[in-house]
Order: structure tokens, then C-alpha cells, then sequence
């Protein structure tokens, strides 16, 4: 057998012939970085690799790192591999990483979805022999609905809480998930307020030219515009002082992990709509034939389920563990703080 | 099955009481205003207020759907399940998009599709099945399969449905409280009848009393949980009080009408059946007469009782789950688990209605009918199983919470305290002066480990919050000693603490089986439970009753966890 150009290392996913990890969950040589979630780029490392859409964000998680880039489809030699990157279009700047070796190919899909949002450059797929993927909704359970059909559901209880005369306040993860929001909200039914810890965020994608619609600190709103926008806030906020300026409101979170209706409950919104950055389960299936691998290793989520799904359609898969948002090795997770960390 | 689906959904979203109701006022007034959705409307009605029939389709069949029409692997489906937490969820979420539209009402799917779906061949039924379940929108599938799966569970209480129809009909509450009384009986059909029954305007003379079988609501107590020197304040003098033991048996209403009996339990099924030895009060007691109390088992050996309210020989509650749920009570198990009901109340005699007499006044007449009824059982050489339940006097709150460290001992929970000059109510009364309450005892409590844990169902779907706990087998210096499991608990931690055990089981995972986690045993809490028996059914040789979890201790190591010792003393007669 060839030999494994990735491996699973106590840092994280590493391969041996180019010496680099890929997003190592502790402090490693070089690491190349998929995309910018908090748990996939983290801190410590010497050097980090990622696609150039991904720096800013990288730097504003991480501070003053040393930082090299990549466009989408631009090859560099890495010790005896090729490396590039491929758009996953998971968030901004998202990419699977390919690596060559004397015509094997391995593919580290990192997250990914197959559905465009608009703000992240489509998801390719890549020919490789070995393709690594994730798993966060590795489970038949898991269908989407098109985006627009979701988007259209949440200007319509946007658009019924406005006439009713109170707030809309979504809870959502910042990076990603806040801007697809933005991208496809109906600005035309009233303000919309964004939580310090997200117009950063929006500001990054605005510089690097994507629109998206206006968005103001909820100071600058009085109490008639209060009580027709839609706002956006991490959870944490969403649940704190923050949320009271809007008096009346109600509430809701965007999450893959809300087509379950233990986890609507559970979070104690009013509304839970299933939107996802990762891959359902017919996008996995899609996705991983569209490889033409015949092994796979399947990371983070339902990884035994998916990986014996597959193994009993022929292929020949395996689970890898790693640290991503992990259910079983993250001890702070669980579905619905997973949904916090890695815009699920 | 559309508008039934669609008030579903209304009230699952809802996340206050208010808009609960508003949900079902609503419902109710469009359907009152349209006979043609009466047939529908009694279902509904049925079923929101918890009525259950029979499993409509058998899990089984359910299963063979998922499998046929998604083509998945079995195992795939029950990790889906596993990860679900309910059935009907999973059918809904796992099942291919429609290929046509059909809209039956909730009564044709009831009458002429599932019900008699039970008769059918083996092979047509599941064909049966998938040909509805292809021409229903995605949207509706949860709350067909929440219906058909027996697991509405959507939290509207049979006093809030009362209440909502009240609202749409504009009729008194109590009147709809006493028409709703067996409404929801497992084998009951609704019919648009029973609708029309329920809406109708008062007719002239209707009270709110019951007709021929039927049972008056049942009033409901609360927990008494303030500090015994909280007491006077709280409650007034103790003379002003009717004090009783708390017995752990089944709540029950005897009705006496026209020569023939019915026995109803506090859920409202009609449960005559299973307690046939109760014939023998008809002959008795006077003709129109309702009888509150509880059904307990008492020793067979009948002793000669000293009076009437001796209730010396009561037997624990197990031994009266012998008796549940058995389809032929032998002769043998009517003779080894005869049971008594115990009289605590009256609420109808000479065909009047005394609900609104005082308790005082009701005891009154009680203890007259039951000691008429034992006269004349004398005199005939006749054994009565009725009793009176005792009034407990004390003095003082003080002396009177000593008698109850004797609850145990006497077969009861605690003590239950009811207002002297209070009428009887309708359910559990949210306030004032004149309620009921259960001053139950202490827990009994262990230090258990957890060892197994499982992911649970509703709203607590995905998180390990099902665990199993074990005791040692023996004292710490007894160097092979183990774990043995001896209760399942489920309840007692709040959402923050269910998430800190959650993110330990997933760490400390030593085998997964199916939908079972083992653990390292690392995690060690208070367990209180009511009642602990010997079982044969059980390793530990220990069933408890009711356990939960009290309290998280954090502090202890798993070493210093109680062992089964500990465990068997608190059984009764402290067996070690």
C-alpha cells in the first residue's frame, strides 16, 4: 500500500511528507488552516498556511501571527507534496485541502456545504484517491430545505413580528452564519441591528467586497425602529443585558441542529430554523462520490455512522478522530454548544 | 389531518401557557361554529386532553415503513432513532417527500383508516400504511406519527382543554369539567355526539353533576413545603385542619348509583374491572353515594379489626402493581393481594351532590355511611373492604410532625391536610385558603454511582440524561467488591448540571451499546426514593420507587458511594 500523506497525529491532522498540520488543535510547526472557525484555526502554531480570504480572519482570532496565503487552485511545493486549495463553501475564505505526492492524491475536506450561500466562493469538488471528510450531520435525518426557502420563512417571521410591533433578535455564530443571514434578509422590512461582536465581522466581508446590507449598533435605533428590526447576536448575548433595549421581542436561532425538535425546545427560542453551513446527508453522499476516492476518513460528528454507511456501499472507509467539534473528545460540547463554535 | 396538524403546530411553537391556549380557543371556536368539523373536533378534543387509544400501529409495522420506504439499513435507522429520541420524529424526518395530496379529516383517519387498520392482513397494512403516508405533506407526518405512536405529549393539560372550551363556549367551567369526566377513556370512539354532548348550552337543571356512572372531577393537592415553624403562619391552628395519613395506593372515586357500581381512578378510567371484591359494598352501602379514597392492598389474613378506621395491615404499594395491568386476575392473586378502599371523602348521598358542604360536614356524613355499612356487614358475618381513613388529632403542627416520622411504618407517605371548612374542589387549585396538601416525608436517600447512561427523548433528545445507578457490593476494605446496579433515574438535575454530566459521559466512555453508554465510574449523587421493596426481578435484589436524583455531590469520591448494605437497611424492617 502507498504510503499515508495524512495522518492522525496528537496535534491534529499532520502529513509527514510536507512536515505541516492541518488545523492542529494544539500549538504544531506549519499549520494550514481550512477556515477561520474557532475551532479549526487555533492559536499557538509557528506558521500558518490559509486561503487569503481567510487571513484577516485568522488575524483578528489570533493576533499578530505570521500568516501565508494561497488563492483558490494555487499550487506550492511543501517539502516532497503539492499543496492547494479548493473553495468548500463552508464560510469565507473556507477550503479543502489538496495534497500531491507522486500522483496520489489526499483531499482534507474540512467543512464544508454544497448548497451556494452567496457569501463564500460554491463548493468544488476535487478527484483524489484519499478523500478526509467531516460529518457534523452524518445521519439521514439531516435533509435541508433549499436556502431560499428557509431565508423566505425567516423574512416572513421577521415581517409578522414588524407588523406585530416587536423585535426579531436571531441568535446566531458571527462568522458566517450572521453574514449569509445578511446577505438574504429583506432590508426593505426594517432595520437591522448587529451585536458588537459580529459588525467586525460583517465590516471583514464588506472589505473584501461582498455586500451586504446596511446594518447599525442598536443605540442608534429609537424605540419605534427597535421594535420593527431584525438583530443579530451570539447566543451569549442574546441571552444577557444586551437584549433588553429591545423590550418585547421575539426570538429565534438558525442551525442545522434545529430540525430536531428536542433541540428547538431545548434552546428556548421562539423559532429554530434549520440552517446549516455543513453538508447534510445526501451533500456528504454527493460530495464524496463526486471525489471518485475510494478511501475515505470521515472526522468530526457521526463519523462511525457515516463511515459504516459507506463501507457497506463499497468504499473503503474509517472513522479518524480528531478535535473538532468533537462529541465525544470535546468535553464543552455538545450539539447545541457545537452549533455555537462551528457555525453548524 | 391538515387542521389537526396545523393547531399542532401552533401550540408546539408556543413558548408561553397564553398562547398555548389562545391556540386551542381558537381552534375550538371555528370548530364550534362548523358542525361539519364536529366529528373531527371530537377527536381532537380527545386526544389533546390526553386520551390514548390503544397503539394504533404497532412499532413493528412502523419500523418496516422506515426501512421499505427510505431503503436505508436497519441499523442506520436505529442510530437515527437513537440520536431522534422519538419514534414519530424520526419517521417524519427519515420518510421521502409526498407524490400526491390527500386531506382526510382527523375522524376518517381515526374511523375508517387507522382503527380498523388493527383488522387487517399483515401484508396490506404496512402497503396500507405507505400509500398515506405518501400522499400526506411533510409538514403534518410529526403529528400523524406522534398520533398513531401514542406519544401526543404536547403539554395541554385535561384542565387547560377544559378550560379553552369553556372560553369558546362560553359555558361554566365546572359544567365542562363534569362533562369532560371520562371523556377520555382508552377505548373510547368520540363521535360528533360526544362534541355536540360537550358544547351544548346548560340545559335547566343541569348543575355540573354527574349522570348514572359518571365520577365528580377530582380535587387535587399540593405540596406542603414550608418549614414546620412557617406552619402557624401558613396554616392557621391545627384544630381548623383535617389531618390524615397520606396512603401510597391508588386514588379512586366508588360510585354507588341505581343499584350498580362504578370505580374510577384519578386518571378517569373506569377501572371496575379490576377490582371485583368492591361488589361487595353495593350490598352495604345506601343506594346514591359517591365515595373518595384509595385503593390499597391489605393483609389477607383478615385479622379482626379493632374499629373502623384500623388500618394496621396495609401492604406496600408493589404488592398492589401485582395487581395492575393484568388482563385475568386469577383466584389466587384476588386471595394473596385483596384490596380495600380506604374512605376519606363523600361526595354525593341521597343522589345530592356535597361538594360544596365543608369538609368538616363531609367527614361527618363519611364516617356515618361507612359505620352504617359496617354495622350491617356485621350482622351477616360480612367482610367489607371499606375503611375509614383515620382523622389524626394533635394538639400542635409540632406533636403532629412527630406522628408523621411514623409514616413509614404505618404503609403511608406522609400526611395530608385539608382545610375543616373547605369545600371539595375541581382539580388542583391554584390558590387561596381552602386547598388541599400532601406533607410528604423526606425521601429515603443513598449515595449511588452512575454507571450506564442513555440519551433521552423530547426535549432532552441527543443528551445522555437516563442514567443507571449502582451501590457497592460490599465495605471499601472488601477488595473485590463491585457496582451493582440498582435504579434508573432520569430527573433532578437542572439544564446546566444535565450538560456538565452530558460532556463527563461522552469523556468517560468505556463501551457504547446501541444507545447505552458505559462509564468510568466517576460521577456519584444523592438518590431519594419513596418507597424501597425486595425484588427477585432485580441483581441488587432491591426495587426502589420514584428514584431521582437529589443532588449532584461533586465532593465525594466514588469509593465513599453507599454499598448495598446501606441500601438493604433501609428496607422495611431494616433487613440487613
Amino acid at each position: 500500500m502507498k504510503k499515508d500523506l495524512i495522518v492522525p497525529a496528537a496535534e491534529g491532522l499532520y502529513c509527514p511528507s510536507g512536515r505541516f498540520h492541518i488545523d492542529p488543535w494544539r500549538p504544531a510547526g506549519l499549520a494550514v488552516i481550512t477556515h477561520g472557525h474557532s475551532d479549526h484555526a487555533r492559536w499557538g502554531s509557528d506558521a500558518y498556511l490559509c486561503h487569503e480570504d481567510c487571513a484577516p480572519i485568522l488575524r483578528k482570532g489570533l493576533g499578530d501571527v505570521r500568516i501565508e496565503t494561497l488563492r483558490y487552485g494555487e499550487t506550492r511545493q511543501i517539502g516532497d507534496v503539492r499543496l492547494s486549495l479548493h473553495p468548500a463553501g463552508h464560510v469565507l475564505g473556507s477550503a479543502q485541502a489538496r495534497i500531491e505526492e507522486r500522483g496520489e492524491v489526499w483531499v482534507a475536506s474540512g467543512d464544508y456545504k454544497l448548497e451556494p450561500d452567496g457569501v463564500s466562493a460554491p463548493f468544488e469538488p476535487v478527484r483524489c484517491n484519499v478523500f478526509i471528510t467531516e460529518s457534523t450531520f452524518g445521519l439521514p435525518i439531516y435533509r435541508w430545505r433549499p436556502q431560499a426557502e428557509v431565508m423566505a420563512d425567516i423574512n416572513a417571521w421577521w415581517a409578522a413580528n414588524a407588523r406585530a410591533g416587536r423585535a426579531s433578535v436571531m441568535q446566531t455564530y458571527g462568522l458566517g452564519k450572521a453574514q449569509r443571514l445578511l446577505k438574504h434578509l429583506d432590508a426593505g422590512i426594517g432595520p437591522i441591528v448587529c451585536h458588537g461582536a459580529i459588525e467586525p465581522l460583517n465590516q471583514l466581508h464588506r472589505d473584501l467586497g461582498i455586500a451586504l446590507p446596511p446594518t447599525v449598533n442598536v443605540g442608534a435605533l429609537d424605540k419605534a425602529a427597535l421594535s420593527r428590526c431584525f438583530a443579530l447576536a451570539p447566543p451569549h448575548a442574546a441571552q444577557s443585558g444586551w437584549v433588553r433595549r429591545f423590550g418585547a421581542h421575539s426570538d429565534a436561532f438558525a442551525s442545522g441542529w434545529m430540525r430536531l425538535r428536542g433541540n428547538r425546545r431545548r434552546r428556548g427560542v421562539d423559532q429554530g430554523f434549520a440552517l446549516s453551513d455543513h453538508a447534510d446527508w445526501p451533500g456528504l453522499l454527493q460530495a464524496i462520490a463526486a471525489t471518485g476516492a475510494e478511501r475515505i476518513f470521515v472526522t468530526h460528528g457521526s463519523g462511525d455512522a457515516l463511515s459504516r454507511y459507506l463501507a457497506e456501499s463499497g468504499y473503503d472507509a474509517r472513522p479518524m478522530a480528531t478535535e473538532y467539534g468533537d462529541e465525544a473528545l470535546d468535553g464543552e460540547t455538545e450539539p447545541m454548544s457545537e452549533a455555537d463554535i462551528d457555525g453548524a | 389531518m391538515r387542521t389537526f396538524a396545523t393547531l399542532y403546530r401552533r401550540i408546539d411553537a408556543a413558548t408561553s401557557t397564553q398562547h398555548k391556549r389562545q391556540a386551542l380557543t381558537d381552534y375550538l371556536r371555528a370548530a364550534v361554529g362548523d358542525p361539519a368539523q364536529y366529528a373531527s373536533a371530537a377527536w381532537t378534543v380527545y386526544f389533546l386532553a390526553g386520551g390514548k387509544p390503544r397503539q394504533l400501529v404497532p412499532t413493528k409495522l412502523l419500523r418496516q415503513l422506515a426501512l421499505q420506504a427510505t431503503g436505508l439499513p436497519e441499523w442506520l435507522v436505529d442510530e437515527c432513532y437513537h440520536s431522534v429520541g422519538d419514534l414519530a420524529e424520526t419517521l417524519a424526518l427519515l420518510l421521502p417527500p409526498p407524490i400526491s395530496v390527500d386531506d382526510a379529516p382527523l375522524d376518517v383517519w381515526m374511523n375508517e383508516r387507522l382503527l380498523p387498520l388493527r383488522a387487517r392482513e399483515e401484508e396490506t397494512r404496512l402497503s396500507a400504511l405507505r400509500e398515506w403516508v405518501d400522499a400526506m405533506p411533510s409538514d403534518d407526518r410529526l403529528p400523524f406519527f406522534k398520533l398513531v405512536t401514542g406519544e401526543l405529549r404536547i403539554g395541554v393539560s385535561k384542565l387547560q382543554m377544559t378550560q379553552a372550551i369553556a372560553e369558546a363556549t362560553q359555558l361554566d367551567a365546572k359544567l365542562v369539567a363534569q362533562r369532560m369526566m371520562g371523556y377520555t377513556q382508552a377505548n373510547r370512539t368520540p363521535q360528533a355526539q360526544d362534541f355536540v354532548a360537550l358544547i351544548a348550552p346548560a340545559e335547566a337543571g343541569e348543575d355540573g353533576r354527574p349522570l348514572r356512572g359518571q365520577p365528580y372531577p377530582f380535587f387535587l393537592a399540593h405540596p406542603l413545603q414550608a418549614p414546620l415553624s412557617a406552619f402557624p403562619d401558613l396554616l392557621g391552628a391545627v384544630d381548623d385542619w383535617l389531618v390524615e395519613w397520606k396512603f401510597d395506593g391508588i386514588r379512586a372515586q366508588f360510585i354507588h348509583r341505581a343499584g350498580q357500581w362504578w370505580l374510577w381512578s384519578r386518571g378517569e378510567e373506569l377501572v371496575s374491572d379490576s377490582f371485583p371484591e368492591l361488589a361487595a359494598l353495593v350490598d352495604f352501602l345506601p343506594d346514591d353515594v359517591v365515595i373518595d379514597g384509595e385503593l390499597v392492598v391489605v393483609a389477607s389474613d383478615s385479622a379482626a379489626r379493632a374499629a373502623l378506621d384500623d388500618i394496621h395491615d396495609l401492604r406496600p404499594f408493589s404488592e398492589l402493581q401485582q395487581r395492575l395491568g393484568r388482563k385475568i386476575l386469577s383466584a389466587k392473586i384476588l386471595r394473596e393481594r385483596p384490596v380495600a378502599l380506604i374512605a376519606y371523602d363523600l361526595l354525593e348521598k341521597d343522589g345530592q351532590d356535597l361538594r360544596e358542604k365543608s369538609q368538616r360536614e363531609r367527614r361527618a356524613l363519611l364516617e356515618e355511611v361507612v359505620s352504617v355499612a359496617h354495622s350491617s356487614a356485621m350482622q351477616v358475618g360480612a367482610e367489607l373492604p371499606l375503611r375509614l381513613s383515620p382523622a389524626l388529632s394533635r394538639p400542635d403542627w409540632d406533636s403532629l410532625a412527630k406522628l408523621r416520622e411514623e409514616a413509614r411504618a404505618r404503609g403511608a407517605e406522609g400526611m395530608m391536610l385539608k382545610a375543616m371548612r373547605a369545600p371539595y374542589g375541581i382539580g388542583r387549585q391554584k390558590s387561596g385558603a381552602n386547598l388541599w396538601w400532601k406533607w410528604k416525608l423526606d425521601p429515603m436517600s443513598v449515595d449511588a454511582v452512575l454507571i450506564y447512561a442513555q440519551r433521552g427523548h423530547g426535549r432532552r433528545s441527543g443528551v445522555y440524561s437516563d442514567y443507571t445507578f449502582a451501590v457497592w457490593s460490599g465495605p471499601p476494605e472488601q477488595a473485590e467488591r463491585t457496582l451493582l446496579p440498582f435504579a434508573k433515574a432520569y430527573s433532578g438535575l437542572s439544564d446546566e448540571e444535565m450538560r456538565k454530566v452530558d460532556a463527563t459521559i461522552r469523556k468517560t466512555t468505556v463501551e457504547n451499546f446501541g444507545p447505552v453508554r458505559s462509564v468510568r465510574p466517576t460521577m456519584v449523587f444523592e438518590l431519594g426514593f419513596e418507597g424501597i421493596a425486595a425484588s427477585a426481578r432485580h441483581k441488587s435484589g432491591i426495587a426502589v420507587r420514584f428514584p431521582r436524583m437529589l443532588r449532584w455531590r461533586q465532593d465525594k469520591p466514588v469509593e465513599d458511594a453507599d454499598t448495598l448494605q446501606s441500601l438493604r437497611a433501609l428496607l422495611p424492617g431494616g433487613a440487613a
